[in-house]
């Protein structure tokens, strides 16, 4: 397998994304007493390039590792990070790489991975659940962690309007949570 | 659950609560007579939203010690994991010295993890003399962790850009009995679980992952090692003391020659680890530099660091169980996390759970579910709910636990007659 370097990689998502990718970067930092790199790279994609972007990525690495789908809640847009692994297996070489992508709220969707990576499911229905993302196309709809009388429409990661907060008890003496009622 | 199985004549859900799975988690099994063909895994008995307190009540230092309660075994792995998170988000340094303290650590919890969990695979096949004999040859690291940390478990030892207690000579001969202990004790471990012919039986082809079905599936640790695939972020990435320590993942085959990625393989790749790690904690203890542990001690300063900080960063460690991951995003002003996602190794391994166990029996659930070493929380009972009547009957876990002893037994008495 060839292996790219991180500058190349950013370099390959470029080409193959074309006007949809739209920003990248790379971090690196000196480990221990022989000053080994820890590399991370961040791509960042416009979400209709993300499938794109995605088989990209299991072009670079056969079967790419996918760690788990990070959501934060910035105001008006959600942003999800799929963070792979890839080149694993061979020593001090692998890369951590984020794929970036900035939802708006009023349009909360993106397409399933699970036909390229079928181990992606528990992350996209704890992102569906957790975050309120739908994701198209997901073979198991049901909720992950969250119970089935947990209220419909409110999700735990939010920090609008739409998260937990008023169902908090706020103790005596205490403000309230941000984006709550009684705060 | 799928209502499209035609042959499923039952469901067996095992869980919520059940002592073949020891903490709380349901499967709910599809089987044809005493075959398996349906396996459906129900998560989150235990969430307790860890990530939203990190995220709306905890500063980052607090977060550490959370972080630290996320398991109760895997107490140094995800403590480890965050504060490397954070470090990269704030570009924190981290002392040298600190680096290799932090492995060691990590190495003993290895150590007491793997046989911890090779007691439970001795009782879950029917071997509590085993099960006895292991945990107090387990004993003996949790002595030298209290004796060093203060703790058993939940040690405390992390912080954010290095550690809170120092490693000191005067410590070295104890830490140094010990691993000498576990190096002549590693033969015997190896003989009862390896060379043992019911063992054998009970684990040979017995929840068989394949290589491409755990690469598919993204199972991470000894899972997916005893799969063939050399995957350890030990070996793989830069982190802490291992970049310089040259790790080398260990698969099945240096032992046996073959990957075939069942039971027993797992159990090969976790023995073959505790010895890995005794190996590397005394490279630490000869090649530990000597130098500063913390980057800022004054908890206030690096408080007000972390505000001002703007950024992300992952976290990854080779837990005893898999990579465990965290990721941390910072905004200035912020006095908590702005965005905390944690992966435990085992969020990871229940996806292979379904393909592990399908096509078993249902006497080998205990082992091969058991064999991930899942970390999540305990079973009591399980339903047996005739689809067709719907009528519901109880097996109770002992009755579950059973199931499997006789199995054991029949395979027994067939090798002696």
């Amino acid at each position: 397998m060839e292996m790219l370097s991180p500058e190349e990689i950013v370099e390959s998502f470029k080409t193959a994304l074309a006007s949809d990718f739209t920003d990248s970067k790379i971090y690196q930092k000196e480990v221990a007493i022989r000053k080994n790199l820890f590399t991370s790279i961040w791509i960042y994609v416009k979400r209709e390039a993300f499938r794109k972007a995605v088989e990209h990525v299991c072009e670079l690495q056969k079967y790419p590792h996918l760690s788990v789908i990070s959501s934060s809640d910035r105001g008006d847009i959600v942003e999800l990070i799929y963070h792979f692994t890839i080149y694993y297996g061979h020593n001090l070489k692998e890369l951590s790489l984020g794929l970036c992508m900035d939802l708006p709220k009023e349009d909360l969707k993106i397409p399933t991975i699970t036909d390229v990576v079928p181990g992606a499911l528990f992350t996209e229905r704890e992102t569906q659940e957790m975050m309120g993302v739908e994701i198209v196309g997901i073979p198991d709809n049901r909720r992950l962690f969250l119970p089935d009388d947990f209220p419909q429409g409110v999700y735990p990661w939010r920090k609008d309007g739409r998260g937990p907060h008023d169902m908090l008890r706020v103790l005596p003496g205490r403000r309230g949570v941000r984006g709550g009622q009684n705060e | 659950m799928s209502e499209t199985k035609t042959k499923t004549s039952y469901t067996i859900p095992i869980g919520p609560i059940h002592p073949a799975v020891h903490e709380a988690i349901r499967l709910d099994l599809g089987v044809d007579g005493e075959e398996i063909v349906d396996v459906d895994v129900v998560v989150g008995q235990v969430h307790r939203g860890i990530e939203w307190i990190g995220m709306n009540r905890n500063n980052p230092v607090q977060s550490i010690y959370l972080a630290e309660r996320v398991c109760g075994i895997c107490s140094t792995s995800h403590p480890f994991a965050f504060v490397q998170a954070v470090e990269h988000a704030a570009d924190i340094e981290v002392p040298e010295r600190a680096e290799y303290i932090r492995v060691i650590i990590a190495e003993l919890e290895r150590i007491h993890s793997h046989l911890l969990w090779a007691g439970v695979a001795a009782h879950e096949v029917g071997f509590d003399s085993v099960f006895y004999l292991v945990w107090r040859v387990r004993e003996k690291v949790m002595d030298l962790m209290e004796y060093l940390t203060g703790n058993r478990n939940s040690k405390a030892m992390f912080q954010i850009g290095g550690v809170r207690r120092d490693i000191t000579e005067e410590q070295f001969p104890r830490i140094k009995e010990t691993l000498e202990y576990y190096r002549a004790v590693f033969s015997q471990l190896k003989t009862v679980f390896l060379d043992d012919i019911t063992v054998r039986m009970r684990t040979r082809n017995v929840g068989i992952l394949k290589t491409e079905d755990a690469l598919k599936l993204l199972a991470c640790g000894p899972t997916t090692r005893a799969s063939g695939v050399p995957k350890d972020v030990r070996q793989d990435q830069a982190y802490g003391a291992y970049a310089d320590l040259e790790i080398k993942a260990i698969t099945p085959d240096v032992l046996t020659g073959t990957v075939v990625g069942d039971v027993y393989d797992r159990i090969v790749v976790r023995l073959l680890e505790v010895k890995q790690s005794v190996e590397i904690i005394e490279r630490c203890l000869a090649e530990m530099p000597p130098g500063a542990i913390l980057t800022e001690p004054k908890i206030a300063k690096l408080l007000a660091m972390l505000k001002r900080a703007e950024g992300e960063g992952v976290g990854r460690h080779e837990a005893p169980r898999g990579e465990c991951f965290h990721y941390v995003r910072l905004e200035a002003g912020e006095e908590t996390l702005t965005t905390w996602k944690i992966r435990a190794p085992t969020y990871a391994n229940l996806m292979s759970i379904p393909t592990i166990l399908k096509g078993g029996q249902i006497a080998d659930v205990p082992i091969a579910f058991a064999s991930i070493d899942p970390c999540i929380s305990c079973t009591n009972r399980a339903i047996v709910v005739d689809i067709k009547t719907n009528e519901k009957s109880f097996l109770s876990g002992e009755e579950l636990h059973k199931l499997s002893i006789e199995k054991t037994r029949r395979l027994k008495a067939g090798l002696d007659s």
